[in-house]
C-alpha cells in the first residue's frame, strides 16, 4: 500500500478538486502532512474515489483540510465518490471531532511565579499546622494507651523493632565505624602540627557520644524505616485499607501508628547507642593503626578526659528524633491519594522532612545545652 | 488488505498454561474472526484473563501457539512483532491509564512514541477519540484519579484507540459498572465495532454484554473451551455449567431482554 498522493483535477465548473489516492492512515501522515503543505491552494472539493485505506487520523486531516473544526459537518458533503464505509467514517469523525478545546488561561510567567511562590508558602504553613495537629493526635493516643483506655498491639511493635531495629544494626554500625575512623583521621591530621595528636581521643569520643552517634543513626532511620512507613501506609491507603480499617470501627492510629512509633522509640536509642561504640572503635582502630595511640592508651584517655554524662545528652536525643520520624513517615503515609505517583512523592516528602527536622532539633538541642552549660 | 469476512484473525491451538502445579489451561483451541465481537466467559479464576495475557504476549504458554494475523508471535522477529502489536488495542480492567499524565496525554503518548505528527494534529486526533467512547470534553484534562471507574475504562479504551486498531482487546469492561452505565458500555463496543470496523475480543461475565452486543460466545471451562457459538444458541449446549449459567435465573432473564429487544426491532 502506497502513501496517499494528491492530485489536482479540473472539472469545467471551476471548482477545485482534489483527487486522493492510495492510504491515508496514521503511519502515513508525516508524508502526506508535507504534500499538503506543498499545495498552494485550498480545495473545494475531495475525490476519494481512488483511496484504498482510511483511517480516524486520515479522515480529520481530510476534514481539516477542507474546513475548520467548527464547520466539519458541512464539510463532509463536499467528499466526493468515497467508498461506503470511508463515507461512514468521515461521517462519524465530522460529528464527534471538532470539540472546542477548553481555553487555556494565560498568565504572564511573573503572575504565575508569585501565585507559585504564595501557595508554597501558604503551603508550609498549612503543612506545619496539620504535623502540630498529628502530634497531638498521636500524644492523645499514647495516652489513652497509657491510662489502659486502648490497646498496644504487642505482636505488631515486636515485628518493627526487628525490622526498624534489628535489621538496621548492621548498616549503621558499619556506617558510624567508617566515619569515626574518617573523623579520627581528619582531626589526627590537624593536631599533628601543634604535637597534639592525642586529643584526636577527645574528639571522637566527644562528638560521638554527643552528635554524630545519634544524628547518624536517626538520619539512616529516617531514610530507611521513615520511607519504609511512608510506603507501607501509603499503598495501604491508595488500596483503600486504611478506610475498611476506619469502618471496622478501629483506629488507624491505635493499629499502624502507635506500634511503628513505639518500636522507633525503643530501637533509636539503641541503635544510637551502637553507633557510639562503633565511631569510638573507629577512632581506636585508627589511633592504633597510624597515629601511634594504643587501644590502652585511647581508653585511659577517654576515661579521664570524656564524662560519662556526654552519653546521656546523645542518648537524650534519640526518643526525639525517634519521635519526628515515625510521625512524619506516618501522617505522610496517610495524606496518600490515588495513585501510585503520590505514593512516591509522599515518600521522597517523608525522607526530607523527617532528615531536615532531626538536623534542625539536633541544633536546638545543641543551643539548648550551650545555654545550659553542659 | 485481506477483505474477506471470515478470515481469521487470531488463531489460538493446543495452549496450556501453568502456575506451578496449577493448570490454568489445556489444549485450549479458539479462533477469532475478522469483524466479530468475539465474548469469552467463564467461572471466576477459570482463565479468561490469562488467556487474554497469552494472546497479546503478556502470558508465556507452557505449550501450544498462538497466531494473530497469521503470525506466530513467539517466534516473530522484533520488528515483525512490533507492527502487530501496533495492530491491536488494549483496554485492562481498570482501563491502566497512566496516573501521572492526563486523559489527553494518556492518549497521546502511544500516538508521540510511534508517529511524527504535529501537536495539533494529535491534540485534536486525541480530543476525538475522547468523544468517540462518550466521555465530555472536559475529562480530556482530568488526571485519572480524577475520574470514575466508568470514566477510567472509557478513557482506557479511547488510549487502545490511539493508533486506530484493527482488534481491540477488552478486559471486562462492564464489571463494576451500574447496569445503565454497563449497557452505554455495550453500547458503545457496538458503535465502535460497527463505525472502526474493529475485531472485538471480550472478556466478560457479564450476561446482559453477551446478548447486546456479542456475535459469538466462548465458554471457557474445565481448562479449554468446550463450546464456540452465537449468544442465542449456545444456552442449547448440553454441557452442565453453560445449563446452570444460562439457565440460571441472571441468564433466563438476560435472554428474555433480548428477545423482546429484537420483538421490538
Amino acid at each position: 500500500m502506497t502513501t496517499a498522493q494528491l492530485d489536482w483535477r479540473e472539472p469545467d465548473n471551476g471548482d477545485a478538486v482534489l483527487a486522493v489516492r492510495g492510504a491515508c492512515t496514521m503511519q502515513h501522515l508525516p508524508d502526506l502532512l508535507t504534500r499538503i503543505e506543498a499545495l498552494r491552494r485550498v480545495p473545494s472539493m475531495l475525490d476519494l474515489s481512488d483511496l484504498d485505506a482510511l483511517d480516524s487520523a486520515g479522515a480529520l486531516v481530510l476534514l481539516r483540510l477542507l474546513d475548520r473544526p467548527q464547520h466539519y459537518r458541512n464539510a463532509t458533503v463536499r467528499i466526493a465518490h468515497a467508498r461506503p464505509e470511508h463515507q461512514a467514517l468521515i461521517e462519524l469523525v465530522a460529528e464527534r471531532a471538532g470539540a472546542d478545546p477548553l481555553p487555556v488561561q494565560a498568565r504572564s510567567s511573573w503572575h504565575n511565579w508569585m501565585v507559585q511562590f504564595g501557595e508554597a508558602t501558604s503551603g508550609i504553613a498549612a503543612h506545619a499546622w496539620e504535623l502540630a495537629g498529628f502530634f497531638g493526635t498521636v500524644n492523645h493516643c499514647f495516652w489513652s494507651i497509657l491510662t489502659g483506655r486502648r490497646k498496644l498491639r504487642m505482636t505488631s511493635v515486636v515485628h518493627h523493632m526487628e525490622r526498624t531495629g534489628l535489621d538496621a544494626v548492621p548498616i549503621v554500625s558499619l556506617l558510624c565505624f567508617l566515619v569515626g575512623a574518617v573523623v579520627a583521621f581528619l582531626s589526627a591530621t590537624a593536631l599533628r602540627d601543634f604535637g597534639a595528636s592525642i586529643l584526636t581521643v577527645e574528639i571522637v569520643s566527644v562528638s560521638f557520644l554527643r552528635e554524630f552517634g545519634v544524628l547518624l543513626s536517626a538520619i539512616l532511620v529516617a531514610g530507611r524505616s521513615g520511607s519504609a512507613f511512608t510506603a507501607e501506609i501509603g499503598s495501604m491507603r491508595s488500596r483503600e485499607e486504611i478506610d475498611a480499617i476506619q469502618a471496622l470501627a478501629l483506629d488507624p492510629i491505635e493499629l499502624l501508628v502507635i506500634p511503628r512509633l513505639v518500636a522507633l522509640l525503643i530501637m533509636l536509642p539503641v541503635l544510637a547507642f551502637i553507633a557510639m561504640l562503633s565511631g569510638i572503635i573507629g577512632g581506636v582502630l585508627v589511633g592504633a593503626m597510624a597515629l601511634d595511640i594504643s587501644p590502652t592508651m585511647f581508653l585511659v584517655r577517654m576515661q579521664d578526659t570524656t564524662e560519662l554524662y556526654y552519653l546521656w545528652l546523645g542518648l537524650l536525643k534519640a526518643p526525639v528524633f525517634a519521635f519526628l520520624i515515625a510521625c512524619i513517615g506516618c501522617l505522610e503515609g496517610l495524606k496518600v491519594s490515588g495513585s501510585a505517583e503520590s505514593v512516591g512523592r509522599h515518600t521522597t516528602s517523608s525522607v526530607v522532612q523527617s532528615i531536615f527536622l532531626v538536623i534542625v532539633f539536633d541544633a536546638l538541642f545543641a543551643v539548648l545545652y550551650m545555654k545550659l552549660d553542659l | 488488505m485481506n477483505v474477506t469476512v471470515d478470515a481469521t484473525v487470531i488463531s489460538v491451538r493446543g495452549l496450556s498454561n501453568r502456575f506451578g502445579a496449577q493448570v490454568v489451561h489445556e489444549g485450549l483451541d479458539l479462533d477469532v474472526r475478522r469483524g466479530e465481537v468475539l465474548a469469552v466467559i467463564g467461572g471466576s479464576g477459570a482463565g479468561k484473563s490469562v488467556l487474554l495475557r497469552s494472546i497479546i504476549g503478556l502470558q508465556e504458554p507452557a505449550a501450544g501457539t498462538v497466531h494473530v494475523f497469521g503470525t506466530d508471535l513467539r517466534s516473530a522477529e522484533s520488528s515483525v512483532r512490533a507492527s502487530i502489536e501496533r495492530r491491536w488495542g488494549v483496554m485492562f480492567q481498570d482501563g491502566a491509564l497512566f496516573s501521572s499524565l492526563t486523559v489527553l496525554e494518556n492518549i497521546k503518548v502511544p500516538m508521540i512514541e510511534q508517529h511524527k505528527l504535529p501537536v495539533d494534529l494529535m491534540d485534536e486526533l486525541a480530543r476525538l477519540k475522547i468523544a468517540l467512547v462518550g466521555l465530555p470534553a472536559d475529562a480530556a484534562y482530568k488526571l485519572p484519579s480524577q475520574l470514575s471507574g466508568g470514566m477510567r475504562k472509557r478513557a482506557g479504551i479511547a488510549r487502545a484507540l490511539a493508533l486506530d486498531p484493527e482488534i481491540l482487546f477488552l478486559d471486562e469492561p462492564t464489571s463494576g459498572l451500574d447496569p445503565l452505565g454497563a449497557a452505554g458500555f455495550d453500547e458503545l463496543i457496538v458503535t465502535l465495532k460497527r463505525s472502526l470496523d474493529l475485531t472485538v475480543f471480550l472478556v466478560t461475565h457479564d450476561l446482559d454484554s453477551i446478548f447486546t452486543c456479542c456475535d459469538r460466545v466462548a465458554v471457557l471451562v474445565d481448562r479449554h473451551v468446550v463450546a464456540v457459538d452465537t449468544p442465542a444458541r449456545i444456552s442449547e449446549h448440553p454441557h452442565p455449567w453453560i445449563q446452570a449459567c444460562f439457565l440460571g435465573p441472571r441468564g433466563r432473564s438476560a435472554e428474555r431482554a433480548l428477545t423482546l429487544r429484537t420483538q421490538e426491532a
